[in-house]
C-alpha cells in the first residue's frame, strides 16, 4: 500500500472529533478505560523510577522505596557523571550525537537521491537495485558487521569515526522510504515542465524535488538518527577503544564492572541512562508530526 | 523517456549503488569466502597460520554444533511465546484505542509509544535495575504478595528478557496495528450494528481480518528481530553471566568465535548459516500466513 492510495481512500481521512457508537455503552467504556490506563502505567513506571533513581545518593538508592524521592541528590550525580574520568560520558555522548547527526544526515541525502532515481526515471537495472535494497532487510547483522570489521581492520578504519559514519551512510531502509515518499509527492508533470524550461537534472534535484521532499527527507532522517543512536552491535563490533565509543557502548560497559572489578557505578549507569534518552525525546516531540507517519509507514514495509 | 535521460536517472543512484557494493555485496561475498577456508596452525604455531580450504567442513561443523543449533531452537521457542502475546497485547489496545474518540486515543497512544522512544540499551538497563534484589522496586513489591522473585534465575532470564521486549515492543506494534484499523470503512460497523451485532463480535468478525495484513507484517518483522537478538541477553550477561551464557542466542555465539575464539571462520559460516535460517523462516511465516488468508 502507498500513501498515495492512501489518501485517495475517503474513508482514511475519518472521524473527527465522533464518538465511536460503541461509547453508547457506560460500562463498556469504563472497562476499556481502565485496561488502557493499566497499560500506561505499565508503560511509564519504569521511566518514572529511572527518573526517581537518577535524583537519588547510593544509599537513597539502595535503601528507599525505588518509586518515590529521597533526598535531591541530581546535581551530585550529575556532576559525578561528568566528572568521572575525565568526562568521558561527555565525550561518549558527542561520539554519539556525531555518529547519529552527520551520518544520517549525509545518509538521507543519499537516500533522497537515490529514491528519487528509481522512482522517477527507467533505466536498466532499476528493479535489480529495488530488489537489493529490499532484500537487504533480511540480511542477519553479524553477517556484515563481521567482515566488515576485517574489511575495516585491513584498511586502517577500525576504531576511527569513520567505522560508524561510512556504514551510516548506506541505509537501505531510508532508501526505501524516499522511494516511497518521491512516488506520492512529485509529479511527472513537474518535472516535465521544468525540463521544457530548460532547468537541468541536478538542478531540479536541489531546487525542486529536494525541496518538495522536506517532509519525506524529515521522516528519513528522524528515523535514521534514531536507528544510528540506539546502535549497539557495530559500534561494539567497530570501536575498541573507549575514546571513540558511543553512549551506549560506555553504559554498557560501566554497568558490567561491576562484576568485572568490583566498582559499582550502578548510579552513574542510571543518571547517564536518563541523560541518553533526553535527545531522543527532543528529537522526538520536536518531529512529532514526521514520526508519526514515519511509524505507520514503516508498516507498509 | 529518453536515452539520455535515463542515464542521468541511473546517476542518482550511483553512489548508493556503489556504497551498497562495498557495505553490503563486499562483506557477504567476503563472508561467504571465509566461511570455506579455516585457519591451519603451522608447526609450533611460532611461523604463524595459513590458510586452507576446507569445502564445507564449517557449515558441516556448524549443523552438528549443539552449541549453535541449541541457540538457535531456544530462541525460536521464544520467539513462539513473546511475539503472540506481544501482538495479541497490542492488538487488544489497538481495537481498545480504536472504539475511543481520536482525541482520547490521541492522548493514550502518545502514552503507550514511551517506551518505543527509549533506546534499546537503555530500556535493558532499566529492566535489569527493575528486577535486581538491590535496587529494584520488583522484589520488595513480590514480598508484599508473598512472591520470592528472583528475576535472573535460570527459568526465569526467559520470562524478564520477555516481559522488557513486550514493554518495549507493544506501543510500536499498536500503532501499526491502529492505523491499519483506522483503514476499516467505518459503514461496515454501522451496517452490522443494525443487524444486532455486539461491539466484541464486531471486532472479532470485521476489525481483526481487516488487519490481518498489519499482523502479518508486524509478526514478521518481529520474527526477524528475534532471530537476531543480541543486546538483552548481552546486558544481563553483564549482571548474571551464571544463567547466560556466552552461547545464549545465536549472535552471541557468532560474536564469540569471532573475537574472543579468533575463530573468524566459523564464524562466517555461521553467519551466513543464521542468515539461510532467518530467510527460510521469513519465507515459511509468509506461506503459513498467506494460505490462511485465501
Amino acid at each position: 500500500m502507498t500513501i498515495t492510495e492512501e489518501r485517495t481512500k475517503p474513508h482514511a481521512v475519518r472521524r473527527l472529533n465522533r464518538p465511536d457508537p460503541a461509547a453508547r455503552s457506560r460500562g463498556g467504556q469504563r472497562f476499556l478505560l481502565v485496561g488502557l490506563t493499566l497499560a500506561s502505567v505499565y508503560s511509564l513506571f519504569p521511566v518514572w523510577w529511572l527518573m526517581v533513581a537518577a535524583t537519588k545518593d547510593r544509599v537513597g538508592l539502595y535503601q528507599s522505596n525505588g518509586l518515590w524521592f529521597s533526598g535531591w541528590h541530581l546535581w551530585d550525580n550529575l556532576r559525578q557523571l561528568f566528572t568521572y574520568e575525565h568526562g568521558i560520558f561527555l565525550r561518549w555522548t558527542a561520539n554519539s550525537l556525531l555518529y547519529a547527526g552527520v551520518g544520517s544526515l549525509g545518509g538521507t541525502l543519499l537516500a533522497l537521491a537515490t529514491g528519487y532515481g528509481l522512482a522517477r526515471f527507467e533505466f536498466p537495472g532499476r528493479n535489480l537495485v529495488f530488489a537489493c535494497v529490499v532484500g537487504s532487510f533480511l540480511i542477519p547483522i553479524a553477517l556484515l558487521t563481521l567482515p566488515l570489521y576485517l574489511l575495516f581492520s585491513q584498511i586502517g578504519m577500525v576504531d576511527t569515526p569513520w567505522a560508524m559514519l561510512i556504514p551510516c551512510l548506506i541505509n537501505p531502509f531510508s532508501v526505501y522510504l524516499a522511494k516511497v515518499y518521491t512516488e506520492a509527492t512529485i509529479p511527472y508533470e513537474l518535472l516535465e515542465a521544468a525540463r521544457i524550461d530548460g532547468a537541468g537534472e541536478l538542478r531540479i534535484f536541489f531546487s525542486i524535488v529536494l525541496r518538495m521532499m522536506t517532509t519525506g527527507g524529515a521522516t528519513v532522517f528522524l528515523l535514521a538518527f534514531v536507528n544510528t543512536w540506539n546502535a549497539f552491535f557495530l559500534p561494539l563490533t567497530v570501536l575498541r577503544g573507549e575514546n571513540n565509543w558511543t553512549l551506549n557502548i560506555g553504559l554498557y560497559n560501566w554497568s558490567g564492572k561491576r562484576l568485572e572489578s568490583g566498582v559499582d557505578l550502578t548510579s552513574l549507569v542510571l543518571t547517564g541512562a536518563l541523560l541518553s534518552i533526553v535527545p531522543m525525546a527532543i528529537m522526538m516531540v520536536a518531529m512529532r508530526r514526521y514520526w508519526r507517519t514515519g511509524v505507520t509507514l514503516g508498516a507498509l514495509k | 523517456m529518453t536515452r539520455s535521460l535515463r542515464w542521468k536517472g541511473a546517476a542518482f543512484t550511483v553512489p548508493f549503488q556503489l556504497g551498497f557494493a562495498f557495505l553490503y555485496l563486499l562483506p557477504i561475498g567476503y563472508a561467504v569466502y571465509q566461511s570455506l577456508y579455516r585457519e591451519q596452525q603451522s608447526g609450533l604455531g611460532l611461523g604463524g597460520s595459513t590458510e586452507e580450504f576446507a569445502g564445507l567442513d564449517n557449515y558441516q561443523h556448524g549443523l552438528t554444533d549443539s552449541a549453535f543449533m541449541g541457540s538457535v531452537l531456544r530462541v525460536v521457542l521464544f520467539a513462539c511465546v513473546q511475539i503472540p502475546v506481544m501482538l495479541l497485547i497490542s492488538l487488544v489496545l489497538a481495537l481498545f484505542l480504536d472504539t475511543l474518540t481520536s482525541k482520547v486515543a490521541g492522548r493514550f497512544r502518545i502514552l503507550l509509544l514511551v517506551p518505543y522512544m527509549i533506546p534499546g540499551v537503555v530500556a535493558a538497563l532499566v529492566w535489569i535495575n527493575l528486577y535486581s534484589p538491590d535496587v529494584g522496586p520488583l522484589t520488595p513489591l513480590g514480598k508484599v504478595f508473598g512472591f520470592d522473585w528472583n528475576f535472573f534465575a535460570p527459568s526465569m532470564v526467559w520470562p524478564s528478557i520477555g516481559n522488557l521486549l513486550t514493554w518495549h515492543g507493544v506501543g510500536y506494534n499498536m500503532v501499526i496495528i491502529y492505523s491499519a484499523l483506522q483503514g476499516v470503512p467505518r459503514e461496515l460497523f454501522e451496517a452490522a450494528r443494525l443487524d444486532g451485532a455486539s461491539e466484541g463480535r464486531i471486532a472479532l468478525s470485521i476489525k481483526i481480518p481487516f488487519v490481518r495484513g498489519a499482523l502479518v507484517l508486524t509478526g514478521m518483522l518481529s520474527i526477524i528481530q528475534m532471530l537476531q537478538i543480541f543486546n538483552e541477553p548481552a546486558l544481563f550477561r553483564n549482571i548474571t553471566p551464571q544463567t547466560v551464557s556466552d552461547s545464549f542466542t545465536p549472535i552471541m555465539i557468532i560474536y564469540n568465535q569471532a573475537f574472543n575464539a579468533g575463530n573468524y571462520h566459523y564464524a562466517a559460516a555461521l553467519s551466513v548459516l543464521l542468515a539461510l535460517i532467518l530467510g527460510v523462516a521469513s519465507f515459511l511465516f509468509y506461506r503459513l500466513t498467506a494460505r490462511e488468508a485465501e
